[in-house]
């Protein structure tokens, strides 16, 4: 779906909300806090709190072993591995498709603008269907990704592939072309322009796109199952090793591996998040 | 030329192929392969844990929302972060948590299996992890909507004596409504599309657990390539339509 909302270039302070609380709301606040706080802990955090539990149940040392294991090992290295790869051609393709978009005209670009969107709309398993029929097996175009780790990369390329565009066109939109103009009236070149008038504008917008597609691709499972022909050592990412251990009635592997890449997503969301708020009051 | 020809390369031809090996032998066989009996249920399930998880998150999304933009209260921050939780999270990881409260051998899970509920393996569980994996995105685009419209009408509607109930209905809900079906839309199209959460709490029963995602995936794992081709197109044109409703929706936002 649509990237989570992210505020790269902080607007002016809100108009602040209200001081005074209309008196029957103060009422209100205790009843309907409850109810969503009620409605998080069933659903996300007793269960989220249980994954940790569980990978915790026979202590440290084991949680360690069973992310040591050779296969869970593996499986994660792949993963942010991939990720990092899958981050950084997106940051280069996804910073080139939205100069395009803000500042060529070619005709059918609404259609393109439009059709970026298209991998959060479309159901993950049909992407990893998408892509099998034109570099699987039976390829038209003879390219065979199955079962191979650069499948595993397009897969997740796939589906991160808005996270960056989203991000940095709304800055290029906004972006005041005086300075460039002075610049070029300074005598730069076009290159020159893009490196160190309009690249360093846009890299608080980058990273965050950036984050966004890391923290995606390493708990993407959906896209990579049928591509990746799932074989441990070689293709299988995190999310389906620990889906192989819930299926092999192993929860305790499951949950070691799950809490790794929790743990993984949170940090770089949190130092993305903590970033954006040291950007902000830097100004 | 660059950043189209990846884009053709990564998006367009792959789903564009797709497409056309669908409709290429006419739309007899996927009309065919579309009214089985196990495609019709897969596809009425998928319906059904959409439209309850959708109402769920609607219900609650506009209601924390309010929460979080009109009222002040300790630990509000940890409140906002925690709805965001569930984007950092993987789809697989959801089952997983799902399972170990809900499931046979958790402690929630045995007492409701002792009164006769059984939650994983079974619809409950599916419309949960559904609900789980959506939870934020009615939220996220309500919460600023509310912030930007501010309380000065509302305020005038308390002056003039109308109950919470009154202004939330004539004064909040008219000004929100083009985020809440923004919102209503992005809920629906992740509801319909998930995938791992769902195969992980389903337990994937052929004609009875199994939605339309898990009859693609098992069609295809089962060589039958027409049938899965024939659902991934629908759910691709399901996807298609989002878009369309979501570039539709946008700008009357702004009005």
């Amino acid at each position: 779906m649509t990237a989570p909302v992210v505020d790269v270039a902080v607007p002016e302070g809100p108009l602040h909300p209200q001081r005074s609380v209309a008196a029957g709301r103060v009422r209100g606040t205790g009843l309907s806090l409850g109810l969503a706080t009620l409605y998080l802990s069933l659903i996300v955090l007793i269960p989220l709190g249980a994954v940790v539990w569980r990978s915790r149940l026979r202590g440290l040392g084991a949680f360690w072993h069973a992310v040591r294991a050779p296969e869970a090992w593996a499986a994660l290295r792949l993963t942010v591995v991939a990720a990092m790869v899958v981050a950084m051609v997106n940051v280069v393709m996804g910073t080139l498709i939205a100069w395009v978009l803000v500042r060529d005209g070619f005709p059918g670009k609404r259609v393109v603008d439009t059709l970026i969107d298209l991998p959060f709309a479309l159901p993950t398993i049909v992407a990893g269907l998408v892509l099998l029929a034109l570099y699987g097996p039976n390829s038209p175009v003879g390219i065979d990704l199955a079962y191979k780790r650069v499948g595993v990369v397009v897969a997740l390329l796939f589906v991160t592939l808005p996270f960056v565009v989203r991000t940095v066109q709304p800055v290029l939109l906004e972006f005041d072309r005086e300075m460039e103009e002075a610049a070029a009236s300074l005598g730069a070149g076009r290159a020159t322009i893009f490196r160190r008038i309009v690249l360093p504008n846009l890299y608080p917008a980058i990273t965050a796109g950036a984050a966004l597609s890391f923290a995606r691709a390493i708990s993407e499972f959906g896209s990579t199952v049928l591509i990746s022909g799932n074989l441990p050592f070689k293709t299988q990412v995190a999310a389906v090793h620990i889906y192989g251990r819930i299926e092999s009635d192993d929860p305790t592997g499951a949950a070691a591996v799950s809490v790794v890449l929790l743990v993984v997503a949170l940090l770089v969301l949190v130092s993305l998040d903590l970033a954006q708020r040291w950007a902000a009051r830097r100004g | 030329m660059l950043a189209l020809a990846y884009l053709a390369l990564l998006l367009v031809l792959p789903v564009g192929l797709v497409l056309w090996r669908t409709v290429e032998h006419g739309a007899g066989p996927v009309w065919h392969a579309l009214t089985q009996p196990n495609a019709i249920h897969a596809f009425r399930l998928t319906v059904t844990v959409a439209v309850v998880a959708v109402v769920c998150n609607t219900i609650f999304g506009v209601g924390l929302a309010v929460l979080l933009v009109r009222h002040n209260f300790p630990g509000k921050r940890v409140l906002n972060a925690v709805v965001d939780l569930p984007l950092a999270v993987s789809p697989v990881v959801v089952g997983l948590a799902l399972i170990l409260v809900y499931g046979p051998s958790g402690g929630v899970g045995r007492w409701l299996g002792d009164h006769g509920m059984r939650v994983i393996f079974a619809v409950p569980g599916m419309v949960l992890a559904t609900i789980f994996v959506s939870l934020p995105l009615v939220v996220r685009e309500v919460a600023p909507v509310l912030e930007e419209i501010g309380t000065e009408q509302e305020q005038a509607a308390w002056t003039l004596g109308a109950s919470s109930v009154q202004t939330f209905r004539r004064v909040t809900l008219p000004a929100i409504r083009w985020a809440v079906a923004y919102g209503v839309v992005l809920t629906l199209a992740r509801a319909l599309g998930e995938y791992g959460a769902v195969a992980v709490v389903s337990g994937r029963v052929v004609g009875k657990t199994q939605t339309a995602t898990l009859f693609v995936e098992e069609r295809f794992q089962n060589f039958d390539q027409s049938a899965a081709y024939a659902m991934a197109f629908a759910l691709a044109v399901l996807a298609v339509v989002v878009l369309l409703a979501l570039n539709l929706l946008r700008p009357s936002e702004e009005t």
